[in-house]
């Protein structure tokens, strides 16, 4: 007998494990209070709620999610799918987000993530999104315009914001996650 | 000769001392227009932003006080919302981030007053979720405002409520379309609507009318409320009125954000004088001045622009790109336009094909594929691009490229047809010659001399 399959989830995709705490459950009512006229309107911040404790979204998060906004499973994964924040497999412990848009790119953003991806010894398997390290540790990818594009080529580690940050500064980044 | 700013809302950003919390705020006159805009009155407030001529600093340049008009809120029967939207991520501009980072209340304030206004008792703040400290900032502010009375309940003991509440976008540019902004915020894909019906005056948040304004507009209101329409209107130049903000990036000495009247200065001023010219002694080749949407302007160019004689006859004047006034209506003038307010420039190493090739690879990625043009014409415009970038272009590939733009352009639900199919149309139209040297170079000597702009 096979896994009975997820509506669009890749076979890949694993539980979360952990547990949702009477904490976050109290917190993402929070969040749903914020919304009078309609709970659905909590989907996008209740995705950040889940991605942020559990690393990612899968099958449980989608659940939850629509058991707790009274909603198709599909309203909830088709956000998923949609926007780039979101990511249905762990990403590394440090996931760094290079800007590749044009400001970016006219200030070398291109010699950054290959720099990054050599320190990180990661592959491209040719897919969007992102490469993640065996050991877990880094992850890397594209993200497009930051919104901060005079202070060229900028980067995101994990939710902490980098200006200028040339090959010397990215190796720097690099050796400092600990 | 030397440029001045004239810092309006960037006043106190970057100044020595200050602080982004309510006490620096108020030791700086914070909140007071606040104060002062609820003894004027809604129709007050609304009819000053009327006289101010301020125009939308998101994009379209949408008179403000016209598209608040849209909604009487003495006659509307449903709730009206207010909207910001802070998705700030047309590539080359970064304006908004200085006011959510570092001067946070100005925004609140400004969003209190236009609430008020309009008689909107509900507002959110759509910022995107790559502020990752930016939403915990405003978070802070609306607790700081609301401890301190100017937000919640009955607001300064004035009768009136009303309540902000940050709402995270997920990395999808589209949501800073208003209408597909408020399908986010609804919960859903941000597939923008088809206007009309759904004009977000009419029917926006949850089929209410609402209204969404820009950061950096809802600020200009508390400027407004201070100064009072006519004053702000003097600043400026007619029908351009106000400030402006404006964000330099790629190949200048000082890139930065910069704030002048509107018009005040020129493309050439800007580059030249405030930003201190190209780097390494290169020479300036194109432009793109109003974010990455806006289309091109090349080094050299006249362009014919209208303009009031003396007699106040409308005349053909030429303008050299240099001398361009960086307003609204010159930069429409010039066929492009003034958009966010994201000048970005290239000097001339840089290659065109690569540089339109990163731009459509951006559009690639953001299209929210609702409709088909634009769905599958942006993959073809990213695909024949980076196919001329990396050195196996197509001798018909430009009048490819071209046809291919040319069937997204109106044949979309939102203007982010136009968006991707403008930067294709405006560079192979200026640089055609290059994208056909480029494709004769074929192979690997085409990437020879530059640095690859395109992943």
């Amino acid at each position: 007998m096979s896994t009975p399959l997820q509506a669009g989830m890749e076979s890949t995709v694993k539980p979360e494990s952990g547990e949702v705490t009477p904490a976050m459950e109290a917190k993402a009512d929070d969040l749903v209070s914020r919304y009078p006229v309609s709970k659905r309107s909590a989907v996008l911040p209740l995705l950040h709620l889940w991605q942020e404790t559990f690393g990612y979204i899968g099958p449980r998060g989608v659940e939850w999610i629509a058991k707790k906004l009274s909603l198709q499973e599909i309203q909830v994964l088709e956000l998923v799918t949609f926007y780039p924040w979101f990511r249905q497999r762990p990403y590394g412990k440090f996931h760094f987000r290079v800007c590749r848009t044009l400001p970016c790119a006219l200030g070398g953003s291109g010699k950054t993530f290959a720099t990054l991806q050599k320190l990180m010894n990661l592959k491209s398997d040719g897919h969007e999104g992102a490469m993640v390290s065996e050991d877990g540790r880094f992850s890397l990818e594209y993200s497009e315009c930051l919104a901060s594009c005079g202070t060229a080529p900028v980067i995101l580690r994990n939710d902490e914001f980098h200006q200028a940050v040339d090959e010397k500064r990215a190796t720097e980044l690099v050796a400092g996650c600990k | 000769m030397a440029f001045t700013e004239h810092r309006l809302i960037f006043k106190h950003i970057d100044a020595p001392g200050y602080t982004r919390d309510i006490t620096c705020y108020q030791k700086h006159g914070g909140y007071e227009m606040l104060k002062k805009g609820l003894t004027m009155g809604g129709p007050a407030i609304r009819e000053e932003v009327k006289k101010s001529q301020l125009r939308g600093r998101g994009g379209a340049g949408f008179p403000t006080g016209t598209k608040w008009s849209f909604i009487d809120p003495t006659k509307v029967t449903k709730p009206i919302y207010l909207i910001c939207n802070a998705d700030e991520s047309e590539p080359g501009t970064f304006k908004d981030r200085q006011i959510i980072y570092k001067d946070p209340h100005q925004l609140i304030e400004g969003m209190i007053l236009s609430c008020f206004a309009n008689g909107v008792k509900l507002a959110y703040l759509y910022i995107r979720c790559e502020f990752t400290e930016g939403w915990k900032i405003l978070e802070n502010a609306i607790e700081e405002a609301k401890a301190a009375g100017f937000l919640g309940k009955n607001i300064l003991k004035s009768g009136y409520d009303l309540e902000i509440y940050v709402h995270r976008g997920a990395g999808a540019y589209i949501c800073g379309e208003e209408t597909g902004l408020i399908e986010s915020l609804e919960g859903k894909r941000a597939y923008p609507r088809i206007k009309p019906p759904y004009f977000p005056a009419v029917l926006g948040l949850y089929m209410c009318p609402t209204i969404v304004n820009n950061v950096e507009t809802l600020c200009n209101v508390k400027h407004i409320v201070e100064m009072g329409g006519d004053a702000y209107a003097k600043i400026g130049r007619p029908n351009n009125t106000g400030t402006r903000l404006l964000c330099v990036s790629g190949d200048v000495v000082k890139p930065g954000y910069y704030e002048f009247p509107c018009g005040a200065i020129t493309l050439g001023q800007l580059i030249y004088n405030v930003c201190g010219g190209i780097p390494n002694g290169r020479r300036l080749k194109a432009v793109i001045p109003g974010g990455s949407s806006a289309k091109v302007l090349r080094a050299g160019e006249v362009y014919k622009i209208k303009e009031k004689d003396s007699q106040g006859n409308m005349v053909d004047r030429d303008v050299k790109l240099d001398d361009l006034r960086m307003d609204f209506d010159s930069l429409a003038g010039a066929g492009s336009m003034a958009g966010s307010g994201g000048v970005i420039v290239m000097d001339d190493s840089r290659d065109m094909a690569e540089c339109l090739a990163n731009i459509s690879t951006f559009y690639a990625h953001e299209s929210c594929g609702q409709c088909t043009p634009c769905r599958e014409g942006v993959l073809w415009l990213k695909k024949i691009l980076s196919r001329i970038a990396d050195g196996q272009g197509r001798d018909n590939d430009p009048d490819l490229l071209k046809d291919v733009a040319d069937r997204i352009a109106g044949r979309t639900i939102c203007a982010f047809g136009e968006a991707a199919a403008w930067p294709v149309q405006s560079f192979l139209g200026k640089f055609k010659e290059e994208f056909q040297i480029r494709i004769r170079r074929n192979g690997a000597a085409a990437k020879r001399d530059t640095v690859s702009l395109t992943h």
